[in-house]
Parts: C-alpha cells; structure tokens; sequence
C-alpha cells in the first residue's frame, strides 16, 4: 500500500496520473454538462427538456456524443487540410493542462507550480488560435467573420481578466493557487469575493466573454453568421468544439472558486465537494444568463470592455496596490 | 466536359448582378444571408456587401416561395380560392380571408349580418395577437434571446386552442365566407376568450420585464435602423413600420371597415422610427386588439352568423372592386376584376410585406451586420405573402 | 457622468430583473403537453380529414346522394366520387363542373338544397379522398345537402409513403361500423 503511495507520488507518475484523471473528468464533465444545459433550458422555458433516453433522459449526451462520433467527417473543397484539423484538437488540448494546477482538494491536485495562475492564463489563450485557425481554414465566409470576432474579442478581454486577477495575486501576495487558496481558509469572511467584489464581477464577466458564452457569444452568433467559426465541422470536429468550449467553462469556474471563493475551503467542512459545487454553482449561474439574455453586438461588447471593464478594472488594482501599500 | 462542376462557385444571377452592379473600392466581401440563413424567417435571400463587418450595400432577392396566388385565382372559381388566403399570409390568417371576402361581398353588394361582423372583428384580432406574439419570440431570437418565443408560445398554444373552436384549425384557417363565417362562436369560446384576456394582461409586463426593459435588447434596437416618415412614404411601407415612424395611418381607423368605428382604440405610434419603436408600436397593439376584443365581446349581438340570402352560385357582376384591411403587417389589399363569369377576371394582392421589405436595403446600408440582422428582425417580413 | 452611471445602474438593474422573470420560471411546473404519455384534449373542435356520415339504422350505409357537390366544390380536387342508379347500369355523370359556386350551409336550413328535390336514387360506390391534396377548407363538408360528410379529429396521421394518405371513405365506413358492432356484441 505504502509503496504504491510512494510510485504515486513519483513527480512524473503523478503528472500522467493527473492528466489521465482530468481528461476523464473533462469528459464527463462535457457528458453531464451537457445534460445540465438542456434541463435548465428546459426548465426555463417550461418544458422538460431530454426524457426520451433513459430515465429522465439520462442517457440523452450519451446517445449525442454516439451520434457525433459516428458522423462522418465532411470538409469543405477549398479547406485548408491541416489547420482545419488541428483545430479542434489545439481547441482542446489546452483544457488538460488550466486544470493541472488547480487544487480541488487539500491534496488533490495535479501539479504544484508557484505561477499557476500564469500556467493557466497562458494555456487558456491558445484557444483563441484555434478559433481562428477554424475559421481561417474552413474556406467558408461565415467561420471567417467568426474568426475574426473571436480574436477581437478574446485579445480585448484578456486584459480585463488579467488585471482583476492580479488584484487578488496582489492582495494574496502568490501566483500559486494553493496559496491563494490557503490565504481564504480563515472562514467565509476571507473569501476574497468580499474583499475583491469588484475584481470578482470583471473577473466574471470577461470569463463569459472569454469562453464565448451567452451574451457574449459572437463567434457563433447563430442569428448572424449561423454558426460562426465553427459552421463547415460534423461529428467530432464540432464535438471537439463543443466540449472545449463545456471545458473552459470549467476551467474558468474553477478559477474563479479558487482566486474569489476560497476554493476547497468552506463552512462545515472543507473538501473537494465544495469545489465541486462552486463550480457548478457558478455554471449554473452562466446557464442562467444564456437563456435570459438576447446577444450584444459587436462593437457594444468592445466598448463594454474598453470603456468600462478595463478603466474600473484598472483603478481597482491601483486601490489595491495602494491598500496593500498601506497596510504594510 | 466532365472537369467543370455543373455548379458555379461564382455565385448565381442575382449575384453577379450585385457585384456587377457596384464593386465598391477596396476589399470587400460579398456573403449570402440565405435563402436558408437562421435570420431570414423561411426563404427570403439577401446578398450583402460586407466591408470587415460593415453593411456596403444589400439587396433582398425574392421568389423562393413564389406560389402563383395571383394566378391561382384567375383559374379557380371564387369558392374555391377561399382557401388560399389562409396560405398567403400564415400568420395573419384572418386578415387576409376578410380582405378577400370583404372584396367580393363589395363587388357583389352582399350583406354580413352585424353578429358576423363581430364575430370576425373578435377572431381577427385575436390572429393579430397570435402574429404580434410569434413576430415577439422570434425577433428576440433573432438578437440571440432563446427564451421569449417559448413563452410567446405559450400564450400563442391557447390563442390557437382558441381559434381552433369556431375554425377547426391552428394557422392556416379557412373561416370566413361570403356573407358572414362558417360557424357560430360557442359559449366555451367567449369564456376561454375572456379567460385569455385576464391571463394575457398580466402576461404583458412580464414580457416587458424578461425583453423591453433589458439593457441589452436596448441596445440592440434603440438608434437602429431608423426610418423617417418620409422614407416610409416612399417606399409604400405601411403597418407598424410606418407607424414607427410616427405617422398614425392605420385601415382600421383611416377607411373604417366593418363595424371598427363602433369601438374606442388608440393607434400607438412611434416617434424616430427605429427599430426600438417599431418594437413598442407592436408591443402597444397587442394590447389595442385586446381593447377592441373586450368591447366586441360585450356588444356581439344575437343573429344569423351568415347572410342566408347568400346566391347558391357566386357569380360577381362586371366590375372591378379594391378592398382593404389593416394586417398584422400593414394594409392588405385585394384588387379585384370580375368579368360576370364564376371565376375572378384578375385578382391582385397586396402584401404588405413587399414594401415593408424594400425599406431594408436602403436602411442596412453602413449599419453592422448584427444591425442589419436586428433591422430585417424589426420589419416583422413573412415570405410567403411577400411572395406570394 | 452622473446620468452615464444612472443609466447604466438601470441597465444593470434590468438584466437583474431579467434574470428574476426566468428564475420564477424555472420553479414553476412544465406546460408542455408529453406526447406519448398524454395528449391534447381539445381534439374535438379540430378538423381532420373527412368522413362519411352513416344513415341512422345502418352504420354501414352512408348518407350520402351521390350529388358530386363536394367533388366539384372541392379546390384541390381530391375527392373522387363512384356511383350508379339502380336498375340503370350506368354511371352517375360528373356534374359539369363550376354549376354551384357557393355552398349551401347545412345549418341554414331555410334554403332548399338543389339535390334534396332530385327524387332518383342513386347508390355510392365508391369515395376516395386524396389526403395529401387536401387543404383542410371544409367547403366539402358545408357543401354537402344532407350532411354526409363530417371532418374527423385524426391528428395523429404518419405515413411512410403517400399512398397512406389516400383513403377510401366508404371502406372505413364500413370498417367503423364493424368495430362498432364488435363492441357492442362484446
Ligand atoms: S376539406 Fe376542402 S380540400 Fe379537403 S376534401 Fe374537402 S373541399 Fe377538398
Ligand atoms: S355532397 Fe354529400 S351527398 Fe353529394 S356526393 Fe358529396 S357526400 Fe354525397
């Protein structure tokens, strides 16, 4: 037993047990996610959503992602061969590697690196490559525009994002998500949602923006470019696409119960169930929004972001700073 | 032979065309927006000139449902194209079977017994509702709002459970007939009637709350295509897209037909003309048709619900006769040309969505392409009756 | 500035109530009608297909005259009538067609049918309905002097092919009558 401890612990050992147990959860994730989405639509809109398969329609994902799988794989005359293939696999290849760092309990953790906050900004960006390798190489109009809304966007609310970030690195003095999370354990009052309001609501918001969710969700805006970057891919190129896209939603949440709501910590107990339920608490909460919004448009989202979410975000770490500053 | 495709990827006629027409300077991008495109509502095609996401120039291309109504008129005796007018216009049903009935008892000097006039003010205003509902969910689809059309739908389901007593159908409906309509109004439809109306009434802000009030709707509608009076004019739009506008020109109230001048009801009106206004007329005349339903639910008197002394043979004297009626797009025109024989000499339909959608072309123009969506979203267009 | 932050508290204030209407939603039971499970109930006012009406002591023998009415009142042409008079091996001529233009409403009695008045008895062969050329109208039904034709309230028709949607009338006439007699004999 012990020795078996032991091997586990071996630092590369760990890591391909970590990868291998974050890709199962990502895909079951996208499974139940999927689930998620279409009851709370349901229920939204006061109807039952999937209850054909299985019991309640439990097997409902499951029958979708055969369905996906089994498609055949169309691409468009005039497509660029490669990009458009390594497109979705770059899409969601990254989504491993945001969640190594990310502590879901006392010890449950794939990697500890003191800059895994970074570790994960950065992966997260090579999504928006993909996007625009998809639709740059689908040779089709709509993907095009798709493409270069996403790149517009995601390079917008980047910045946003990073600063209201660096608000909480700042007030917690580390990069580390296990310190970060170690530094919110004094009860619910050290959240750092309550001392960074502010930096939480931005945070929150260019997470939406990021991931391409509903009101955000341009490069797929259905209504205006059909399905934007996205519109030549079947079965699972689009599966792809489309569990990326269930994955960052995690990632971000994740994220966001790390850095804003103390993580693993909470009343009563403390422990990866409270992750668990942050995080589905904060997806639930994006589901909510997607069915309650109409879409913004183009410019309206890039002036959010210039006009308002930066500047407060800006002036926001400058407090920050200055209290930090302060204190000491 | 065999190594060209049989297809061009060059586009079609009506492509070349628009390209020939104008190449603008520098790089732009010519896109389809249909005829199979989310946001054109069935098979409207509308090709644009895209300069990154900038509107250059649009231009709607019709006829993918063209259906011969017209022509089919001219081949079918004045009963038998009774039908067809449930099909012009699906979603104003109603409108259309009065414009048409309405045309010949004119030609023909026929009276409708006042219990019949009533009769068809009730159900054609509940249709209205009906098309004001589904034009709602859908142009809040169109701006990526999911959940509306679902509740419109709600409200919708009971007005067609409604509809179906008297008529049999759910959209399409066939009811009306020279002379009066086909079947009285039963006791369950008055009370389901004024069952709705209550329910609908406290339905109405909670559409305001979920969609008007909503910053980004807002938005996406306020300063957006915004269409001056005179532009309207110009163009022949009428309905609610003309009173966007601010001009109070409404059938019902202008050449009052029927029994409309015995009812009191407002004309809402917007002010500039944008999409947010013609947003707020439609919003406004939901809740006039339930005004005017009220009141002919309190007045509807007792009597035949058709003229007995209807000819068996329908067979118009020579003349010609223009009769029209307020839709839920706009006026609705039925021109009419009988030669005295049993089949209609010519017969011309006004849609109003044929002028409604002329508007658009010259409104797109410089907006982004998301208004654009927003614009054609706001004209409330159903192809079949542009087509026709 | 100060009217910039009201109106966006406003803004922001209206997606909260946005998200309020959706979220009392959300709580408040399905509406949606589950098909297999359950149906509608209000089928009794639809109008299906058409059906031919029996006379009153003998479910299998229609009412129906054989006046072509409905044949020729019908726009889409989807009726097809077979008939002859006893005695007379012949067929029922086709009216010439477009004679009657408006339909005689059953419920306005006061007018004489035209065919009431025929005095020749005639025997129904044979009534196809093409179902796929049907518009639904009900000019057939109103047409009809004496009342044979009713719309059934069949919504739940499928079909793989169009064949299925050409019925004849006078076979499920009789195939109706069976079925009743077969309840009431059990
Ligand atoms: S309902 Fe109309 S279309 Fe159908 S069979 Fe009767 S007359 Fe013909
Ligand atoms: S109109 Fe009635 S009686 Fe005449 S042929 Fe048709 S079903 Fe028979």
């Amino acid at each position: 037993m012990t020795q078996i401890l032991q091997f586990l612990m071996l630092p590369l050992v760990h890591l391909i047990v970590a990868l291998i147990a974050i890709l199962t959860f990502i895909a079951l994730n996208g499974l139940i996610l999927v689930y998620v989405e279409r009851k709370v639509a349901g229920f939204i809109q006061r109807r039952p959503g999937p209850f054909e398969v299985g019991p309640h329609g439990l097997l409902q994902p499951l029958a979708d992602a055969l369905k996906l799988v089994g498609k055949q794989l169309v691409m468009p005359r005039g497509a660029d061969r490669i990009l458009f293939w390594v497109a979705p696999l770059l899409s969601f290849a990254p989504v491993a590697i945001c969640l190594l760092p990310i502590p879901f309990g006392p010890y449950l953790l794939g990697l500890n690196v003191n800059l895994g906050l970074l570790l994960v900004l950065a992966f997260s960006g090579l999504n928006v490559l993909a996007l625009c390798l998809a639709g740059w190489g689908s040779n089709n109009k709509y993907a095009l525009l798709g493409a270069a809304r996403a790149v517009a966007q995601s390079v917008a609310y980047e910045i946003p994002l990073l600063l209201s970030v660096l608000c909480v690195a700042f007030t917690c003095g580390s990069l580390s998500f296990v310190d970060i999370t170690a530094s919110q354990t004094r009860g619910l009052l050290s959240w750092n949602v309550f001392s960074q309001p502010l930096a939480f609501l931005i945070f929150f918001v260019s997470a939406l923006a990021e991931t391409n969710r509903a009101p955000f969700d341009l490069p797929e805006a259905e209504s205006e470019l059909t399905a934007g970057f996205h519109t030549e891919y079947s079965g699972m190129g689009f599966g792809l696409f489309f569990l990326a896209e269930y994955s960052y939603m995690i990632v971000v949440s994740a994220v966001a119960s790390v850095l804003f709501l103390g993580g693993w910590s909470g009343p009563f107990f403390s422990g990866h169930w409270w992750m668990l339920g942050k995080i589905y608490a904060l997806i639930l909460i994006m589901m909510w929004f997607r069915w309650t919004y109409p879409r913004v448009r183009f410019d309206q989202l890039l002036n959010i972001c210039w006009k308002w979410l930066i500047p407060l975000s800006l002036i926001n770490l400058l407090g920050t700073a200055l209290i930090i500053n302060l204190v000491r | 032979m065999l190594d060209k495709p049989s297809f061009s990827l060059d586009g079609d006629y009506y492509s070349s065309r628009f390209s020939e027409l104008g190449k603008g300077e520098g790089d732009t991008l010519v896109l389809n927006l249909g005829p199979q495109h989310p946001s054109t509502h069935g098979v409207l095609r509308v090709i644009v000139e895209l300069d990154g996401e900038y509107v250059r120039r649009a231009e709607p291309v019709l006829g993918y449902i063209h259906r011969m109504h017209e022509k089919m008129g001219e081949v079918k005796t004045y009963v038998q194209y009774l039908p067809n007018m449930g099909r012009v216009d699906y979603l104003h049903a109603l409108a259309w079977n009065w414009a048409y009935v309405g045309a010949v008892e004119k030609l023909m000097g026929l009276e409708v017994p006042s219990r019949a006039e009533y009769i068809r003010v009730i159900t054609c205003e509940l249709n209205r509702i009906c098309s004001h509902l589904l034009w709602w969910g859908a142009y809040v689809l169109d701006l990526g709002g999911f959940t509306p059309i679902l509740y419109a739908f709600d409200d919708r389901e009971i007005l067609m459970d409604i509809l179906q007593i008297p008529t049999g159908s759910r959209l399409t409906y066939c009811y009306y007939r020279f002379g009066g309509v086909s079947a009285d109004l039963t006791e369950t439809f008055l009370t389901q009637t004024r069952n709705f109306i209550e329910r609908f009434k406290t339905r109405i802000p909670m559409y305001h709350d979920l969609v008007t009030g909503n910053m980004i709707l807002r938005g996406r509608c306020e300063d957006i295509g915004a269409l001056p009076a005179e532009m309207a004019r110009r163009y022949g739009a009428t309905g609610p897209v003309l009173r966007g506008s601010g001009v109070a020109y409404d059938v019902r109230r202008v050449e009052p037909y029927s029994v409309y001048d015995q009812f009191e009801f407002d004309i809402p009106v917007g002010k500039n003309g944008d999409a947010m206004d013609r947003y707020d007329v439609r919003m406004a005349e939901m809740e006039q048709s339930v005004r005017i339903i009220e009141q002919a639910l309190n007045q509807i008197p007792d009597g035949p619900f058709i003229n007995p002394d209807v000819p068996d043979r329908i067979m118009p004297p020579k003349g010609e006769v223009y009769f029209a009626v307020e839709g839920a797009r706009g006026k609705i025109g039925v021109y009419l040309v009988s030669d005295g024989t049993a089949r209609p000499y010519r017969l011309k339909l006004r849609a109003p969505g044929f002028s409604n959608l002329h508007v658009f072309a010259e409104l797109a123009q410089g907006t982004i392409l998301a208004d654009a969506v927003s614009i054609l979203g706001s004209l409330d267009l159903v192809i079949p009756e542009i087509d026709r | 500035m100060t009217t910039t932050i009201q109106k966006t508290m406003k803004g922001l204030w209206s997606l909260i109530v946005g998200l309020k209407v959706t979220g009392k939603e959300f709580c408040r039971p399905w509406i949606t009608v589950h098909y297999p499970r359950q149906e509608v109930t209000n089928l009794d006012t639809f109008r299906g297909h058409i059906d031919l009406v029996p006379v009153l002591d003998d479910p299998e023998k229609p009412l129906c005259i054989v006046c072509r009415r409905c044949e020729e009142v019908c726009p889409s042409g989807c009726i097809r009538i077979e008939g002859h008079v006893p005695g007379e091996e012949k067929e029922v001529p086709v009216r010439q067609l477009l004679l009657v233009s408006n339909i005689s409403l059953p419920h306005s009695a006061a007018r004489e049918p035209i065919c009431a008045t025929d005095k020749t008895l005639r025997v129904l062969d044979g009534f196809s309905l093409n179902y796929n050329l049907c518009s639904l109208c009900g000019l057939c039904v109103q047409s009809c002097p004496v009342s044979s034709l009713t719309f059934s309230s069949d919504v739940y028709l499928a079909g793989a092919s169009r064949k299925d949607f050409e019925f004849d009338l006078l076979q499920r006439l009789i195939d109706r009558a069976g079925s009743t007699k077969l309840k009431k004999a059990a």
